[in-house]
């Protein structure tokens, strides 16, 4: 049996282990096995400390046998994408300016999943500083698509979507600054979803775009997802933006919602190229099972749309610019060698030039661009007010329906280096999971299907804070389907 | 030609917090380097600022005593930089949207003479803000070494007008903007510690002349005395370029204190693109009238308005005043005993600012470490005006006091220091003193008033120096009538 353990959903593993018919320690030790056995094919961690792990299992175990377990993911193996603040563990951002840096403290969402018992599993690959959507710019390797290799895992958070959908963690934490969690789990043929900005901390979470980077959970089930984004919600006394409003819980609403006659809106304006759209077809077939329930199908507009991708990538390489600033040499980051620095700007310029790969680069000098004396106004100041309107947009959807039913990328996973040389071809792989960053509501990408023997995803959006409700409807359809049961074969 | 400078300064005040403006780091000044930080302090990947709310109150109540309006909206920005002290390399700061707006701060130039109050005006302010303070760089041989334990100390930038017009009128300034400060319990303003600094921009433009010559800036100011040696310098140097036909170009100088002279840091081209945008961290500030009366109730009378005060309710001189006010614990000292004596008060005030401050200073005392309290004081000045003692013993009586704690009566009685005698006895020596000198009798009698020193002298010798001189003055002249 522990051979499958690692394929197990995290809600039939914690019955096992309550029940004793397993312990943390097996569990953790089968995926441990699992990862060394497909991570040279895969390469999903930048790094995985075994024993640790292990350390972690034993604790859990010792806490079950007191009866003192502290809930579904106590024991559970969870990865974690290499963005985020692990105590006495490195902390790359899969960026060689980070390449020798351990954090000294815990990111809040990381102190959050140590409360909960979960076992902290690795260090997942990822786009540089989570700038990219196929896991390429990443200094550290490069993640293959456990489904086709030679295909791209999807990213940011590639490494954390191709490591749970190969059996390498059970479930995962991700972040999600313009598709990071959805796009690669559509890829990865598995459950991901981005809070409503502000739900979760984003302390100990290193910086991309601050207005729109939000943390959160990956899964191969709704149920999985759900009991991660419970572990890691709510408000922090050390994240201004994060929010006061309570945490319902969301297990449990999966199941009173369940049922439910939701009215369901479809943006005209992501419908319109549909036949251009690879993805396409498995998605109106999640929507005829909609309807089958008795949910109601409305269209919808959101004007604005064809602005999303332009106004995105002016807020966020604008605070990326100065977020990244801090990498610069002096502290903790990599410092140029060999070379006669006169003064400290010497410092800065060569450590950052061998520090940072193309992709960042290229956002940094954007971003600086954009903020500059005399362009502000035309850029920065435009595309804030023009992301007001987009927020607008999706308020008035909301009006008349519950959620947005889109897809959740363009086309199934490309092939490795099909972008790269045209960074905005790349960019457009993000249209239909930008918009919801823009507005900071939450959106969840399911397994919907498969085009061309590799998955697809549909996107449900949701209103600001009804997590619960989007959860609800992708349980629904989960449930309806066997999805979360297929694997990739390795 | 005649020319005129205008100068506005930049003064930089750190609010004295228990912990860090968007820390929990603790706030502090000589610990050992680096120990006074955090993940925020650091910069650290993911770090997150948050806002110290005592540091809102505190530059609320500094924009209030210096007269701003409090708008009901202020937000933060980031203005991008690259320095090593600066964690981040981005300042936290206010941009367009600072936390006090105008206001103005009333300065005294110096009187004639110590004794004469010098003349009031007010200096109009720009406006002032919050932002956070960096670290300090320490330049070595080899290296140059970072100690972080400043950076984000709680900074205010008060910006002024450029409404000055010398060197003494900006020293005017900084003394107002230091004591009011500490009087709000604000900061301490300690220019050696760093807790106040000042920039000036200084032009120099011909009498008459409407628009502002090109704009100096002056940096490295670190006293008040250098502020106003660096500015009249600057003046002198930019009025003699002038008059020897030279344009000026606006441009970064630095003072150097001990070669008494400025030079050149950078010119205008080499000036930074800052990039300011909204901090998308920190959530914009809300202040409602209820926060704005809450702290304005903690403001203190302040010192000008005190020191009129002074003049008029205890009739003081200013001379007295401008010792006690400028320290606020001292001008509490004199206050609380001169309430319960009014009709004292000068004596009082006489004790507080030449005794009890002479006594202080040769014994390194604080003031709140002083064995004589403002009632002790009252009671040694109550028995001089009751005539118990003479006030050349008193200063005795005060010294005792002062280093035991003992009352004036306590000291009077265990030294002894009480008159002996009754009031016929001193009749008796001041009728042997006019029989046994005959010379200043007649001297007086001629018409020298000052003979009856001489006499009074005699008296004295023979109390022990225990009688009432002004009695015994009384008493010769009845007996030479």
């Amino acid at each position: 049996m522990s051979a499958e353990l690692y394929y197990k959903s995290a809600s039939e593993l914690s019955g096992l282990l309550d029940r004793k018919e397993i312990s943390s320690v097996e569990l953790t030790q089968s995926v441990i096995d699992r990862t060394k056995a497909v991570d040279d094919l895969v390469q999903a961690f930048n790094s995985f400390d075994e024993e640790n792990a292990l350390a972690q299992a034993e604790e859990s175990d010792a806490r079950r046998k007191r009866g003192e377990s502290l809930g579904s993911l106590d024991g559970i193996p969870v990865g974690i994408k290499d963005v985020l603040a692990v105590k006495d563990q490195p902390l790359t951002c899969s960026s060689k300016i980070l390449a020798d840096f351990v954090s000294p403290y815990d990111a809040t969402c990381i102190q959050k999943l140590k409360r909960s018992g979960a076992v902290l599993w690795g260090r997942l690959n990822m786009d540089e500083f989570a700038m990219g959507s196929s896991t390429e710019n990443s200094a550290t390797k490069i993640t293959g698509n456990p489904w086709k290799l030679d295909c791209i895992p999807g990213g940011s958070s590639g490494g954390s979507a191709a490591a749970v959908s190969a059996g390498e963690a059970i479930v995962s934490l991700g972040s999600d600054t313009g598709g990071s969690i959805r796009q690669p789990a559509s890829h990865c043929g598995i459950v991901g979803l981005k809070p409503t900005y502000g739900r979760v901390s984003r302390y100990g979470l290193a910086a991309f775009a601050s207005s729109l980077d939000q943390v959160g959970p990956m899964g191969r089930t709704v149920w999985d997802t759900a009991a991660l984004l419970q572990s890691i919600s709510g408000h922090d006394p050390n994240d201004s933006t994060s929010y006061r409003i309570d945490v319902p819980d969301y297990v449990q609403a999966i199941e009173q919602l369940k049922g439910r006659k939701w009215t369901f809106g479809l943006p005209k304006e992501y419908f319109e190229n549909a036949e251009d759209t690879a993805s396409m077809g498995p998605v109106k077939e999640a929507i005829e099972f909609y309807k089958s329930l008795g949910c109601e199908i409305k269209e919808v507009s959101l004007p604005h749309t064809a602005y999303a991708v332009a106004t995105y990538y002016i807020v966020a390489t604008a605070e990326a610019s100065s977020n990244l600033a801090r990498y610069d040499g002096i502290r903790y980051t990599h410092r140029a060698e060999s070379f006669d620095a006169k003064d400290s700007v010497d410092i800065y310029r060569q450590s950052r030039a061998e520090g940072f790969g193309n992709e960042v680069k290229r956002r940094v000098l954007l971003g600086t661009y954009v903020l500059s004396s005399g362009y502000y106004d035309a850029y920065y100041l435009k595309a804030q007010k023009t992301r007001t309107l987009i927020r607008r947009d999706f308020e008035e959807a909301f009006r008349d329906v519950d959620a947005l039913l889109t897809p959740t990328a363009p086309s199934p996973a490309f092939k490795r280096g099909a972008h790269s040389g045209d960074p905005l071809s790349m960019y457009l792989s993000d249209i239909y999971t930008i918009s919801a960053n823009l507005a900071g509501i939450p959106g969840l990408s399911v397994p919907c299907g498969y085009v061309d023997g590799l998955p697809v995803g549909l996107q449900i959006l949701g209103k600001p804070f009804k997590e619960d409700e989007i959860l609800a409807m992708g349980n629904e359809f989960e449930s309806a389907h066997n999805f979360k049961n297929e694997h990739p074969s390795l | 030609m005649e020319y005129e400078a205008v100068i506005g300064l930049e003064v930089h005040v750190q609010i004295k917090t228990e912990s860090k403006i968007f820390s929990g780091s603790r706030s502090g000044y000589g610990y050992e380097p680096n120990t006074l930080v955090d993940p925020v302090v650091l910069g650290l990947p993911g770090s997150l600022p948050v806002m110290n709310k005592t540091a809102l109150d505190g530059i609320i109540k500094a924009g209030l005593a210096l007269n701003c309006t409090i708008p009901d909206y202020c937000k933060w920005d980031r203005k991008n930089y690259f320095y090593p002290d600066s964690p981040n390399n981005y300042q936290i700061t206010q941009y367009d949207q600072p936390i006090c707006d105008g206001g103005f701060v009333e300065i005294e130039m110096k009187g004639e003479t110590r004794a004469v109050m010098g003349s009031h005006r007010k200096v109009a302010l720009t406006r002032i803000h919050l932002e956070n303070d960096v670290g300090k760089l320490n330049h070595f041989a080899e290296d140059s070494l970072v100690d972080y334990n400043r950076a984000f100390t709680p900074l205010m930038e008060i910006v002024s007008e450029p409404d000055m017009h010398s060197g003494a009128e900006a020293f005017a300034f900084l003394t107002a903007i230091r004591q009011t400060m500490i009087y709000c319990g604000i900061s301490d303003c300690d220019m050696e510690k760093g807790q106040m600094r000042a920039d000036a921009n200084i032009s120099v433009r011909p009498v008459g002349q409407k628009e502002l010559g090109a704009k100096i800036e002056l940096k490295n100011l670190n006293s008040i005395t250098g502020v106003k040696n660096g500015i009249e310098y600057e003046i002198k140097r930019q009025t003699q370029e002038l008059k020897k036909g030279r344009t000026m170009t606006q441009a970064t100088w630095r003072w150097d204190a001990d070669l008494g002279r400025t030079e050149l840091m950078r010119e205008k081209e080499d000036a930074h693109d800052y990039r300011y945008f909204p901090d998308p961290d920190l959530m914009p500030v809300r202040i409602d009238d209820e926060w704005r009366e809450r702290i304005r109730c903690e403001i203190p009378e302040l010192p000008f308005d005190k020191q009129r005060r002074f003049m008029e309710q205890y009739e003081i001189p200013y001379s007295i005043t401008s010792v006690l006010v400028p320290d606020w614990e001292l001008s509490e000292y004199f206050e609380s005993a001169a309430k319960k004596a009014p009709k004292c008060a000068q004596a009082i005030g006489n004790y507080v600012t030449n005794d009890l401050l002479r006594e202080l200073s040769e014994s390194n005392t604080a003031l709140s470490e002083c064995k004589i309290s403002p009632d002790g004081l009252l009671s040694l000045v109550e028995v001089i005006e009751k005539g118990v003692i003479t006030k050349q013993i008193a200063k005795d009586v005060f010294i005792e006091m002062f280093n035991t704690g003992e009352s004036a009566t306590e000291v009077i009685e265990r030294k002894g220091l009480k008159p002996d005698f009754d009031e016929g006895q001193v009749k008796d020596w001041c009728q042997e003193a006019v029989d046994e000198n005959p010379r200043p009798v007649e001297d007086f009698r001629s018409g020298n008033e000052k003979a009856l020193n001489a006499l009074l002298g005699q008296v004295m010798k023979k109390s022990r120096g225990k009688a009432n001189p002004q009695i015994v003055q009384g008493l010769l002249k009845e007996l030479l009538s």
